[in-house]
């Protein structure tokens, strides 16, 4: 069934699917805290730069973070002189690569979720002498429970297909940045159909069950603030 | 192929539209319908494969060119060559074709193994998923090195930009043949199939990189 590069590069997949999902998780929500309450001028532009990956082709990231990564490039310019070693061919480059291709999946539904909240219970924990921390952690937290979720299926499903970023700067090294859809990808161009339709049905499968749970979850939610 | 396309519509009354792809994806849409007339492959296998499974006409099987591998790096003046690669320590990562699915990686692998080399270079490895992902690579400076076509290293984009190559000497791997096989009826694809063994392309070939097939006038 699943053979032992195959195995590899699903446990690849996963791993960077979720250290993607954390990171967005952690870096979206300040910024989508601020595109949901600022007023400031910059906020259309910050909001165009965060959906260019919704409209660019994966391949225009995959080659401009190529060149990046070059020694003469600024992120290699930057690693070689901290002695770090280059982010070309390894996880923490994918890691990069799928964050900035991932940023609009998570970033959006926080947004709307915060925006959503409207000011009223914010202004009421606060009349209630609660301060800002507190405020975020006890009141829009709980409230932005839908928006967390969504925002990190999406995050974690778009990781899991992604193919554009990593066959430009991933180097196909297994068990490092060799993912699912390089597998797949080479078992067809190897003539190897029957490991492809493995791993490809698998995908899709997956793919379905976690658009599933997340629109059923979605329901869910909405049944329960009608009721 | 694009000087090839100039020169056969200049003597030729027919168009061409020349499809670029991978060997193993052409493959697939050939056998599953795709429009082509002639399939101008990069290795022996899946023309082959066409032919024994009825897609391909069999009597126009033939090898038109052979394929060189060079070492190529974008640093100038480097004194390439097979001690240059045999001394590990010059390069940090290397950059080669898919062996699996380039016959330039699997000719890559066989020069590695000829030097004694796999276990070496084992760790310093990168794979694009075809010849020109690989050089893409190196010419980024992604990679120190890359194994990749002579054809690259001669082309025409490259005029201009420097770097250092060195043709590796073809006893290092098996022979790289490249064969075609013609799709369909079309007069078109038959005046091309033998246009491919004519005098101006065989020049173009060979100062393009490549070598001409044994039994070429």
């Amino acid at each position: 069934m699943l053979s032992q590069p195959d195995m590899a590069a699903l446990l690849i997949t996963l791993r960077l699917a979720a250290t993607t999902t954390l990171i967005l998780l952690l870096l979206g929500t300040p910024l989508a805290w601020w595109l949901a309450t600022t007023r400031s001028r910059a906020r259309s532009a910050i909001e165009a730069v965060i959906a260019l990956p919704l409209v660019l082709p994966p391949t225009v990231l995959g080659f401009y973070l190529l060149l990046a990564f070059s020694p003469d490039g600024p992120i290699g310019a930057t690693t070689a002189a901290l002695s770090l070693p280059s982010m070309a061919f390894s996880f923490w480059g994918l890691v990069l690569g799928s964050a900035i291709y991932s940023l609009p999946f998570v970033v959006q539904p926080l947004q709307n979720s915060f925006a959503s909240l409207g000011r009223m219970p914010l202004e009421v924990a606060a009349t209630l002498g609660a301060g800002p921390l507190d405020r975020f952690i006890s009141v829009v937290l709980p409230l932005s429970k839908m928006g967390y979720l969504t925002a990190a299926v999406l995050g974690f499903a778009h990781t899991l297909g992604e193919f554009g970023v990593v066959l430009m700067i991933g180097g196909n090294i297994p068990g490092e940045t060799q993912v699912l859809s390089i597998a797949i990808y080479d078992h067809v161009e190897a003539l190897e159909y029957s490991q492809a339709h493995w791993l490809a049905a698998g995908l899709l499968l997956c793919s379905f069950l976690v658009l599933l749970m997340i629109y059923s979850a979605n329901r869910r939610f909405h049944l329960m603030k009608t009721t | 192929m694009q000087r090839v396309e100039q020169a056969f519509e200049v003597s030729s009354e027919h168009e061409i539209r020349i499809i670029r792809g991978s060997s193993g994806k052409h493959y697939a849409q050939i056998r599953n319908g795709a429009p082509f007339d002639i399939f101008l492959s990069a290795d022996q296998l899946r023309p082959r494969r066409l032919v024994e499974e009825g897609f391909a006409v069999k009597s126009s099987l033939t090898t038109y060119a052979h394929g060189q591998l060079a070492l190529w790096s974008r640093v100038d003046d480097l004194p390439l060559d097979r001690e240059y690669l045999l001394n590990t320590d010059n390069y940090r990562v290397i950059a080669m074709a898919n062996p699996r699915l380039a016959p330039y990686g699997q000719a890559a692998l066989e020069v590695f193994s000829s030097l004694g080399l796999e276990a070496l270079v084992r760790e310093k490895l990168v794979m694009g998923e075809n010849i020109a992902q690989a050089f893409q690579f190196a010419f980024s400076g992604n990679a120190d090195l890359g194994l990749v076509a002579y054809s690259q290293a001669l082309s025409p984009n490259m005029l201009g930009q420097q770097g250092s190559v060195w043709l590796v000497p073809s006893e290092l791997h098996q022979p790289i043949k490249q064969d075609m096989v013609i799709l369909s009826d079309s007069p078109a694809a038959l005046e091309f199939a033998s246009y491919m063994k004519s005098s101006a392309v065989q020049d173009i070939l060979l100062s393009g990189g490549y070598l001409l097939p044994e039994g070429a006038p």
